[in-house]
């Protein structure tokens, strides 16, 4: 028979006020196994605790049952008391009765008798609770990045400088992100190359870091701490060893037609080239698509005027499996569509923009170098509108239901730097709300009406028709209920956020979930902002859903934090309560590793001896490291092969039982 | 000029009338305008398309009931195919008329003329609330 201690909590009037203690203890003290039964203001407390530890201690007791609030709340607390008092911290059992009773409950009579239910079932359970020891598993000292924007950077600089070694992988050519992409950056009107271009030298040359540019993630095995993940280095069909950088084939190459996705468009690039001038790594790539040499085996002047010999057409993709202890993915985010929005004709008109194409407009890098003017003629502008809010805020199934929470001030930002240069061009922004929360964001929003004076005017555009060489924009200030007509020469659309299109690809190689709109869902939004549901991988930046740059670089080194955290340890302790195979009883169907949401069971062939013979068998086969221990499985099986440690089918049922008979 | 009185409660049963017919919910919208900015007919409108749900919100009905604005729109369905959240406006439009109608108790429609007057390449609704604005 066991020795099983039960201790009643009356957490203030929390639970005594609605619940009779006494009758507790006393129903409790007439369970089979109960040997002792104590009650206490605030079990909780170090007096409570030692209570709990004297009693397991002078009353030998080896099951001890807590009847107070939540385990969520405090069963760790008990754990621990229980353990420091020699007994296995998983022979403890919580019985809530505040949350589940006081707390929702009215009657005292009927609240005190859920109370006893409550305790008779925990103590049942107890009774059949077993010791479980849990198991180490190792860390392996390195991060992977995925994504090498300003997210990437800032966390794998942040662990590199902690000592670990960090990959960074980068799909395009070179790291930078949409930050290299940005003229200036609000509210200090800072110039965004000038403090990302460092960073990017810095994480090139760290010895901690290593980079995989033009690369992606082909497959992710293991867990944390271990997982293992295969890189695909795209080929770039020129040796990065030999090559110097110093430009000549991008100069030579013969097809210029290619749209550069730097410059958003509005620039041609070569088939082979280097993304832009302070690309990191400083290394061309050859377009396949657009190479004279690839489309008609022509051609070839890349690699005859190559004063080092790099260049190399016959370069294949190359696959390199690394391990690796944390993931922390910062993939970023892109601009909507806008194919759908006939009413703004963006697709049809070259000066309708979007927001980016205007940062490589007036960026000093940029195709214009830094003139603002239009794209259509080469002219200077008289009149700029700009229309926020295209696609954001939108129930319809063109745009997305959520504020792009960034273009409020970049707008502002456009509006001063367009001011700046040119005083005489009048500038006017249509918008629904102005939402500038940030520190100094409000008073930079405001700077650009009352000393900038731009036109800001509450109401949305109806429609832009091209009319000569100018957009007409049908409008409507909302506040004095007039509908305006203004001929202007750019119209500049404020495009929402949306998560990268392959996020849900990327979700399930990773086994990390997206939400309604693909962004990576954390694991808590308040307490767990960077930590996704699967142990070891963490999130920054706006993959997570649309932030500014002083915010993703605020998440980039608490995602750095918590990897490091992990890094540290260099062991980690496995949770006990896991799935585990009864192998004699498992027919092999497997049905269960279609339903684990953790990939945490695979199958493996065993020997058995059946009538006298050593055949093989397929069963089964739980991953302690990976089962998150939420028993989907054990009710999945057909034949009842599988069992949840701590959680058994017969201590449920006990505690069923308990209740109900 | 008095004050506007705002009881957003004031005429519920027609509110919610109004709301029935059309399947809409005012409270959706979030005042951009888009659809004032994008109307053909708001030059002979008193109160401008975005004013009118503005109103309806408030529960000004009466404002709108006796407005030029509900029988200048042509139902043409611009606001409609651009509101960003999603609010059919020419239908809230129509269920004002069909809700002014109703309350005067003699609906100048007739159902059998209806088939005749089918035009396919014409928004069915467009007819019917275009044969009862000049149907007098």
């Amino acid at each position: 028979m066991q020795r099983i201690g039960v201790f009643v909590c009356w957490c203030g009037t929390n639970i005594a006020g609605t619940v009779d203690i006494d009758q507790v203890k006393q129903a409790a003290e007439k369970i089979p196994g109960v040997v002792n039964v104590q009650d206490y203001q605030y079990m909780c407390s170090e007096v409570g605790q030692n209570l709990i530890k004297n009693a397991i201690k002078e009353q030998k007791l080896d099951r001890v049952v807590i009847a107070s609030c939540s385990p969520r709340m405090h069963e760790a607390t008990f754990r621990k008391a229980a353990k420091s008092a020699g007994l296995n911290p998983y022979l403890v059992e919580i019985a809530n009765i505040r949350e589940q009773c006081s707390w929702v409950h009215k009657n005292k009579e009927e609240a005190t008798e859920k109370a006893i239910a409550l305790v008779r079932a925990a103590v049942a359970k107890a009774t059949l609770n077993t010791e479980l020891v849990p198991g180490e598993i190792g860390v392996e000292p390195r991060a992977l990045e995925i994504g090498g924007g300003i997210a990437g950077i800032q966390t794998a600089l942040d662990i590199a400088e902690a000592g670990y070694k960090v990959d960074i992988i980068e799909k395009t050519p070179s790291i930078g992100g949409k930050m290299a992409q940005i003229d200036k950056t609000f509210p200090t009107l800072d110039c965004s190359a000038c403090i990302l271009t460092p960073k990017m030298v810095d994480a090139s040359t760290h010895p901690n870091i290593n980079l995989y540019t033009y690369s992606e993630v082909e497959a992710v095995q293991g867990y944390v701490g271990n997982f293992e993940v295969t890189i695909r280095q795209k080929a770039r069909s020129v040796n990065a060893d030999k090559c110097t950088g110093c430009g000549i084939c991008t100069d030579k190459c013969p097809s210029k037609k290619a749209e550069s996705e730097f410059d958003e468009g509005l620039r041609k690039r070569g088939a082979i080239y280097i993304p832009f001038p302070q690309a990191v790594p400083n290394v061309p790539v050859i377009d396949r698509e657009e190479c004279l040499k690839f489309k008609t085996g022509k051609c070839g002047l890349c690699e005859r005027v190559c004063p080092s010999g790099a260049i190399e057409f016959n370069q294949e993709d190359t696959l390199v499996t690394q391990k690796y202890g944390a993931i922390v993915v910062a993939t970023g985010y892109d601009l909507i569509n806008l194919d759908k929005f006939g009413e703004y004709p963006y697709t049809e008109h070259p000066d309708v923009i979007t927001s980016l194409e205007f940062e490589r407009l007036t960026s000093a890098a940029g195709p214009t170098a830094g003139k603002f003017l239009r794209p259509s003629n080469g002219n200077k502008p008289k009149k700029v509108v700009f229309v926020q809010c295209v696609g954001s805020r939108d129930k319809s199934s063109r745009g997305k239901t959520y504020c792009s929470k960034i273009c409020c001030m970049y707008t502002a930002k456009h509006a001063m730097l367009i001011k700046e240069k040119y005083p005489e061009i009048e500038v006017y922004v249509f918008y629904i709300d102005v939402r500038t929360p940030g520190k100094n964001f409000d008073e930079f929003q405001r700077r650009a009406v009352e000393e900038y004076g731009v036109n800001y005017i509450k109401g949305m555009v109806g429609k832009v028709f091209p009319e000569g060489d100018k957009l007409q924009v049908h409008g409507v200030d909302a506040l004095s209920s007039e509908t305006l007509i203004i001929d202007a020469d750019m119209v500049v659309l404020a495009a929402a956020t949306k998560a990268k299109d392959d996020a849900q690809e990327l979700g399930r190689k990773l086994s990390i979930s997206t939400d309604a709109n693909n962004f990576f869902t954390e694991a808590h939004p308040k307490l767990r902002p960077v930590e996704t549901h699967s142990a070891g991988i963490y999130l920054a930046g706006a993959c997570q859903g649309p932030k500014d740059i002083p915010e993703t670089v605020a998440q980039s080194s608490a995602a750095a934090a918590k990897a490091i955290g992990l890094l540290n340890k260099g062991k980690l302790v496995n949770n006990p309560c896991v799935s585990q195979v009864d192998e004699q009883i498992c027919s092999g169907c497997l049905a269960c590793t279609k339903m684990c949401p953790y990939e945490a069971i695979s199958s493996q062939v065993i020997e058995v001896k059946e009538q006298g013979k050593i055949v093989k068998k397929t069963v089964a086969h739980v991953n302690e490291a990976l089962c998150q221990g939420c028993g989907g499985c054990t009710v999945t099986c057909r034949a009842g092969a599988l069992d949840l440690k701590g959680f058994m089918n017969r201590q449920i049922l006990a505690e069923v039982d308990a209740i109900c008979l | 000029m008095g004050r506007m009185k705002i009881i957003p409660d004031a005429k519920k049963k027609e509110l919610q009338q109004i709301l029935e017919i059309s399947g809409e919910n005012v409270k959706d919208c979030m005042q951009c305008g888009k659809c004032t900015a994008g109307c053909p007919a708001s030059s002979s409108m008193d109160i401008l398309p975005h004013q009118v749900i503005r109103l309806l919100q408030l529960g000004q009905l009466d404002k709108v009931a006796n407005s030029q604005t509900i029988w200048s729109c042509a139902s043409c369905f611009t606001c409609t195919t651009r509101c960003p959240r999603n609010i059919d406006l020419a239908k809230l439009m129509e269920a004002v008329r069909l809700t002014i109608i109703r309350s005067k108790g003699s609906s100048r429609l007739k159902a059998d003329d209806v088939p005749g007057k089918i035009d396919p390449k014409m928004p069915q609704q467009a007819i019917v609330s275009g044969f009862r604005k000049y149907n007098k």
